[in-house]
C-alpha cells in the first residue's frame, strides 16, 4: 500500500470523468463529468499534501471545493434558461450560429 | 521512492472503497437515466470523503460531504427533476466516429496520467503527524486564514458574485401584472358577454353520484331525469369517455319518464308555472310541467337571460 495508489485511482476518475464530457449528449451529465474530475483533482492535492507533509494541497483542494460549488451555481442555472427557451438540454441542438 | 504510509487497515479501506468508486463513476459513462449518473456520482464522492479521513484530512472529508453531496449533488438532482428526468441521452452520433475517437482520447489520457504518476520520483513521504498536531481542521484554518486570507475574501465575493449570477440568469421578467380573483372574474364576464367563452356564468354542475357509481365520467340528473351533459368534465367529453346514466342504474330511463315525482300542491306549482316561460325539457316530460324545483339548465339560460338585458 503506498500512496501512489491514491494518485492512480485520482487518474482513473479524471479519465472517466473526462471521457463522459467526450461523449454525453445531455449537458448536466457532461457537467457531472466535470465535477468528477474536480474530485479527481482534489484526491491528488491531498495526497501530495500527504506525501510532502504540509497542509497546503489540503488549503488548495478546500478553495477547489469552494469555487466548484459557485461553479456549479452558475452552470446549471445557465442550463435552467437554455432549458426554457429552447426546450433541450443536449449540447448538440444549441446551434443557432451553425451555417 | 518510498511513499509507503498507513498501516493494513488504510490499504483495505482502499481497495475496498477505490474499485467501488470506479464501478460508480463508470456509470456516469454508461447509465442510460440521467438519475442513475447521479446516483453514482453521489457514491463516488461520499467514497471521496473516505479517502480524505483516510489521508489524515478529516476536515476535507467533512467538507466533502456536506458540500458535495449535500450542496452541488442536491443541486444536480434538482435541475434534473426542474429539466425532465426522463429525457433519456440520444445514442446517435451526431460526428462521425464520435464515440470511438473519446475512447481512443480516454485510453490515452489514462496512460499518460498513470505513466507519468507510476514512473514520477515522489520525495519520502512525509505523513501529516506534525502538520495535524494541534488537530486537522486547526492546522487548515491557520494555512486559509494565515497564508491565504486574501484569496479567502476572493473566495467570498466570488460566491455572493455566483448567486446573484444564479439569480439573475433563472430570473423571468413579469411581461404582464398577476391576475387575481378578481381580475379573472372580470374577463371572464366580458367574454360571456361577447358571447365567446362559457355559456353560463354561474359554476357548472357537478356530475351525477349515482348508488352504484360515483365518478366523474357520468352526467347529472336535472329534475326531469335528463343527463346534464355540462356536468362531466370537458376533457371526458371529448375523449368520448363519458357514460349514460342508464349504463350504471337501471332507474334512470323510469325516472325520465316522470315514474317517481311526486305531487305537489297545485297552487304552487301554477304559481311556478306562470313566472317562467315553460322550458322545452319541462314540456316535454309532460307531468313534470309543474315541477317548482327547476334548476341545472333550466337556471342557467334564466341567468343568461337576464345578464343579456343588463348587457343591452
Amino acid at each position: 500500500m503506498t500512496l501512489l495508489h491514491y494518485l492512480v485511482l485520482s487518474g482513473v476518475l479524471f479519465t472517466i470523468g473526462a471521457a463522459t464530457v467526450l461523449t454525453r449528449r445531455n449537458a448536466i451529465l457532461a457537467f457531472m463529468g466535470v465535477e468528477l474530475m474536480l474530485n479527481s483533482c482534489n484526491l491528488a492535492l491531498v495526497t501530495f499534501s500527504r506525501i510532502h507533509g504540509t497542509l497546503t494541497g489540503q488549503v488548495m483542494a478546500f478553495f477547489v471545493m469552494v469555487v466548484a460549488a459557485a461553479e456549479v451555481v452558475v452552470g446549471l442555472a445557465i442550463i435552467v434558461s437554455i432549458y426554457r427557451a429552447r426546450r433541450t438540454v443536449s449540447v448538440d441542438e444549441p446551434s443557432l450560429l451553425k451555417n | 521512492m518510498d511513499t509507503a504510509v498507513g498501516t493494513g487497515a488504510e490499504a483495505v479501506i482502499f481497495w475496498v472503497i477505490g474499485p467501488l468508486m470506479v464501478i460508480a463513476a463508470l456509470a456516469l459513462l454508461f447509465a442510460r437515466k440521467p438519475v442513475h449518473a447521479a446516483v453514482g456520482l453521489i457514491f463516488v464522492m461520499i467514497g471521496m470523503a473516505f479517502l480524505y479521513t483516510t489521508l489524515e484530512a478529516p476536515f476535507l472529508g467533512v467538507a466533502q460531504v456536506v458540500v458535495y453531496t449535500g450542496a452541488i449533488m442536491i443541486l444536480f438532482v434538482f435541475v434534473l427533476m426542474l429539466v425532465g428526468v426522463d429525457a433519456a441521452d440520444s445514442v446517435a452520433e451526431t460526428i462521425a466516429g464520435q464515440r470511438a475517437i473519446a475512447v481512443l482520447l480516454a485510453v490515452g489520457l489514462a496512460a499518460v496520467l498513470i505513466g507519468v504518476v507510476v514512473t514520477a520520483t515522489l520525495p519520502t513521504a512525509v505523513g501529516l503527524t506534525d502538520a495535524n498536531a494541534g488537530t486537522n481542521p486547526v492546522g487548515v484554518a491557520h494555512e486559509i486564514f494565515g497564508k491565504t486570507v486574501f484569496a479567502l475574501e476572493l473566495v467570498g465575493v466570488l460566491l455572493v458574485i455566483a448567486a446573484l449570477g444564479a439569480i439573475t440568469l433563472t430570473h423571468k421578467e413579469a411581461l404582464s401584472p398577476a391576475r387575481n380573483q378578481q381580475a379573472a372574474v372580470r374577463l371572464r364576464q366580458r367574454a360571456y358577454a361577447r358571447g365567446e367563452g362559457s355559456q353560463v356564468l354561474t359554476p357548472l354542475p357537478a356530475p351525477g353520484v349515482y348508488a352504484t357509481h360515483n365518478a366523474a365520467d357520468v352526467p347529472a340528473l336535472d329534475p326531469q331525469g335528463n343527463p346534464i351533459d355540462v356536468s362531466v368534465p370537458r376533457v371526458l367529453r371529448i375523449r368520448g369517455q363519458e357514460l349514460a346514466p342508464s349504463a350504471v342504474d337501471g332507474h334512470v330511463a323510469e325516472i325520465a319518464q316522470g315514474a317517481y315525482l311526486q305531487p305537489r300542491p297545485t297552487s304552487f306549482g301554477e304559481l311556478a308555472g306562470e313566472t317562467q316561460d315553460p322550458p322545452t325539457q319541462s314540456t316535454a316530460s309532460g307531468p313534470a310541467a309543474d315541477d317548482p324545483t327547476a334548476s341545472g339548465p333550466t337556471a342557467h339560460e334564466t341567468t343568461r337571460n337576464t345578464a343579456e338585458e343588463t348587457q343591452s
